[in-house]
């Protein structure tokens, strides 16, 4: 019995492995950031229900992992298509041009507001990034040197902040969110200062890029849900997540004022919200001839119904871009211009 | 008479230290059983506290809220030239037909923006609805109907009670002019909830309303078959080799602690070499349950191997010798009177295995199943999830209504691995033979 079991089943894998092999995909392969997944799989439905093409396959990797695949090489086996939450570095475009993967084509696909959230039984906050930097950086001046951070509760920091200890969960390294985190209020107020200003490129960056690692700022691998757990959990902590996603739960959490500016569609939009950056996509051209639907998923994210100001990537938290710009950008995606670095 | 005293003051004190030391130990004996007796309770509470949370939140998951509305099937609207045609019946705009029985309904005379707030009461799946009526029977073009739609996630929650519903409430999902329209919809009777049939044939969806689990169900079906057909034969076949016909010297020695040792190993691990072996050397397609299936069968491997040798153990040796006295060769000895008899046992192992399995998601994270995949997989080379990634997926949606729906997701989940470990029970009562 058990011989015939098994001869059963190795016909039966051996049947699997030639079928594998033989299996062209047809189908999309998208990779990339758990910022713009929801944005992304919202297409890929709709576009999967128009009913020509089979509905892409959505992976959430974080920006870096859908990178290193993106860039892995040419074929059905790699991806076709990468989200991120920030652009392409150059190290990752080389890597990219080494494997093979020549043309890229680069869509900003709308912007994304980083807000600072805490429950909506907790204080409320009005915090300014200079603030923020202090009460998280690993390394702060004070009276002209560089110290390790002292600050233990928000009123440290600045008397107009509630008497509660400094507790921040935020996205871990893996995360473009993170990324943008220390690009958009960490350095800025970092390097603002004089002292830091005088310290080399090396030394700068290693003075502002750090977050502490003495409790105050909590790691969050996972998802912003389970940022949300720990923060209503307990309403003096302050979570570091995406505006869409405050968008979505604005009945449980509630939004910081950062630099006297409420975050909202309008200012992020406008700019007069500081912590704000653009969404991007990336496309591998040679695949658009290999794998069906690749011009028509681009379509479909680039028309107004989608990403414009009314379009259902707007009911998801997605801040469309000014008109002019996304009639630019669509019009790049239908021809499928090569990003430069 | 003094020593009389002395044994009777010593036999006195003998017994008194017996009685206190006896109660000491009836004390320890006690303590013992109500520590005992504390920890199941303790463990039986969790167990109450975590199935408890996840009914609560998630029975509400198998209703779904519906609006009745009446439908004019305009034919302006669907077949403006009267043909008839197939290709202009399936890609009229419905949702226009949507919109239009709610603004006749509830605000006849609405602008642009009230007709969003209008069509956003009702779910997307609605128009597909109509869509699937119509090219079904085109002869109810020109005709109205009363039709049961879907309704939106939104609209859903507020009427499941899990949003708030007084106009001007902080945090509310509906503004105050949908929480108006939705009240004259209930007066009216034109809302009900009924059995959410849609979780249960549906694939993954952004749309919670319209999300379903079946894809991850065939998927976790096609993964489980794959594995079953991999580890099982090569696990028995292991076991009975080891057990029935390898020598006992170091080598064998060393692959039993070997199998032991991989038993115990984090099944991220199994992930990374099924990424390393299966898809980069194999090439076998990400997210497929064919790349899943294999892994988890690798998973399953140690423990069924055990099982079936514990199981080839309790088979007496006396059946052995009376077979090989008989003048049956090893192998008739093994496949005629062992392996019959250890199979009950292998069986209960191998679907501990398998229930083992069926709740993995850290190894399939590795071989891209933790995706987001509409299509229903219709062979095992097709991308799909498994159940518990399903439940992964969901809990870090950032939709509120998908609160509901990962804890249905769990429950169904719960009450697949709870009828697998029952059979394994059964298998285990039905068949087992004392010797």
């Amino acid at each position: 019995m058990s011989t015939k079991t098994l001869a059963v089943a190795a016909v039966a894998l051996a049947a699997l492995a030639v079928t594998g092999t033989a299996h062209a995909r047809d189908q999309i392969r998208i990779v990339g950031s758990s910022t713009v997944y929801p944005f992304s799989t919202a297409v890929a439905e709709t576009f999967g229900k128009g009913g020509k093409f089979k509905t892409p396959v959505v992976e959430s990797t974080g920006t870096g992992g859908g990178m290193r695949l993106f860039c892995s090489g040419v074929g059905e086996n790699f991806p076709d298509i990468t989200n991120a939450s920030r652009r392409m570095t150059a190290s990752e475009f080389e890597a990219c041009t080494k494997n093979g993967v020549t043309g890229i084509t680069e869509v900003v696909i709308g912007f994304d507001g980083i807000v600072f959230v805490n429950a909506k039984s907790g204080p409320k906050f009005a915090l300014t990034r200079e603030q923020m930097y202090k009460a998280t950086a690993k390394d702060v001046v004070i009276g002209g040197k560089l110290t390790a951070n002292p600050y233990k509760s928000w009123s440290d920091v600045d008397p107009s902040l509630p008497k509660e200890p400094i507790l921040v969960y935020g996205p871990a390294p893996n995360h473009g969110t993170r990324d943008a985190y220390v690009e958009l209020v960490l350095d800025p107020a970092c390097e603002a200062q004089p002292e830091i200003k005088a310290l080399d490129k090396d030394a700068k960056k290693k003075a502002c890029n750090t977050v502490r690692e003495d409790g105050a700022w909590v790691e969050v691998s996972e998802n912003y849900t389970v940022i949300q757990q720990k923060i209503t959990a307990n309403p003096a902590a302050v979570g570091v997540i995406t505006f869409s996603y405050l968008d979505q739960n604005a009945d449980k959490i509630q939004g910081a004022t950062v630099d006297g500016k409420v975050a909202s569609f309008e200012s992020i939009a406008n700019g007069t919200y500081p912590v704000s950056r653009p969404l991007f996509f990336y496309v591998k051209k040679q695949h658009v001839a290999m794998i069906p639907g690749i011009k028509e998923y681009l379509a479909e994210f680039t028309s107004d119904k989608a990403w414009g100001k009314e379009g259902y990537l707007a009911d998801k938290g997605l801040i469309a871009a000014p008109d002019a710009a996304r009639k630019e950008q669509a019009a790049n995606a239908k021809a499928l211009g090569d990003m430069k670095m | 008479m003094t020593e009389m005293a002395q044994t009777t003051a010593a036999a006195t004190r003998t017994a008194e230290t017996v009685a206190a030391r006896l109660g000491r130990r009836y004390a320890a004996e006690r303590r013992f059983r109500a520590l005992g007796l504390a920890s199941i309770l303790m463990s039986v509470a969790f167990l109450a506290i975590l199935l408890g949370t996840i009914v609560q939140k998630g029975w509400t998951g198998f209703m779904q809220t519906q609006i009745a509305l009446e439908v004019s099937f305009d034919p302006q609207v669907i077949d403006p030239d009267g043909g008839r045609d197939p290709l202009t019946l399936d890609t009229a705009d419905y949702a226009d037909l949507v919109r239009n029985a709610m603004a006749a309904r509830l605000a006849p005379d609405a602008d642009r923006n009230a007709r969003r707030d209008l069509s956003s009461m009702v779910s997307t799946m609605a128009a597909d609805q109509l869509r699937r009526m119509v090219t079904g029977n085109p002869a109810l073009i020109g005709t109205k109907a009363t039709v049961w739609l879907l309704a939106s996630d939104k609209l859903d929650m507020v009427s499941k009670g899990q949003a708030p519903r007084q106009p001007g409430a902080v945090g509310n999902v509906l503004n105050d002019r949908q929480l108006a329209w939705l009240g004259a919809l209930e007066e009216a009777g034109q809302t009900r909830k009924t059995f959410n049939t849609t979780f249960f044939t549906a694939g993954d969806s952004r749309a919670p309303e319209q999300a379903g689990i079946w894809g991850a169900v065939v998927g976790s079906f096609f993964s489980l078959a794959i594995t079953l057909l991999v580890s099982f034969p090569l696990g028995v076949a292991t076991a009975v080799y080891l057990e029935e016909f390898a020598p006992t010297n170091r080598w064998t020695d060393l692959i039993e602690v070997n199998i032991n040792n991989l038993a115990a190993v984090p099944s991220v691990v199994f992930g990374l070499l099924g990424l390393a072996v299966f898809l980069n050397v194999f090439h076998l397609p990400r997210s497929s349950p064919v790349a899943g299936g294999l892994v988890l069968a690798l998973i399953c491997l140690p423990t069924i191997i055990i099982a079936g040798r514990a199981a080839l153990k309790a088979v007496p040796p006396s059946i052995r010798q009376a077979a090989a006295g008989l003048g049956a060769s090893p192998l008739q000895i093994v496949s005629h009177h062992v392996l019959p008899l250890a199979m009950p046992g292998m069986l209960t192992g191998t679907i501990l295995g398998m229930a083992r399995a069926l709740g993995e998601t850290a190894p399939l994270l590795m071989i891209g199943m933790v995706a987001f995949i509409v299509d229903i997989p219709k062979s095992p080379l097709d991308p799909s999830a498994v159940l518990p990634v399903q439940i992964y997926l969901w809990a870090g949606s950032s939709e509120r209504a998908f609160v509901e729906k990962t804890s249905a997701a769990i429950m169904v989940l719960l009450l697949f691995l709870v009828s697998m470990n029952m059979v394994a029970i059964i298998l285990r009562k039905k068949f087992e033979r004392r010797w």
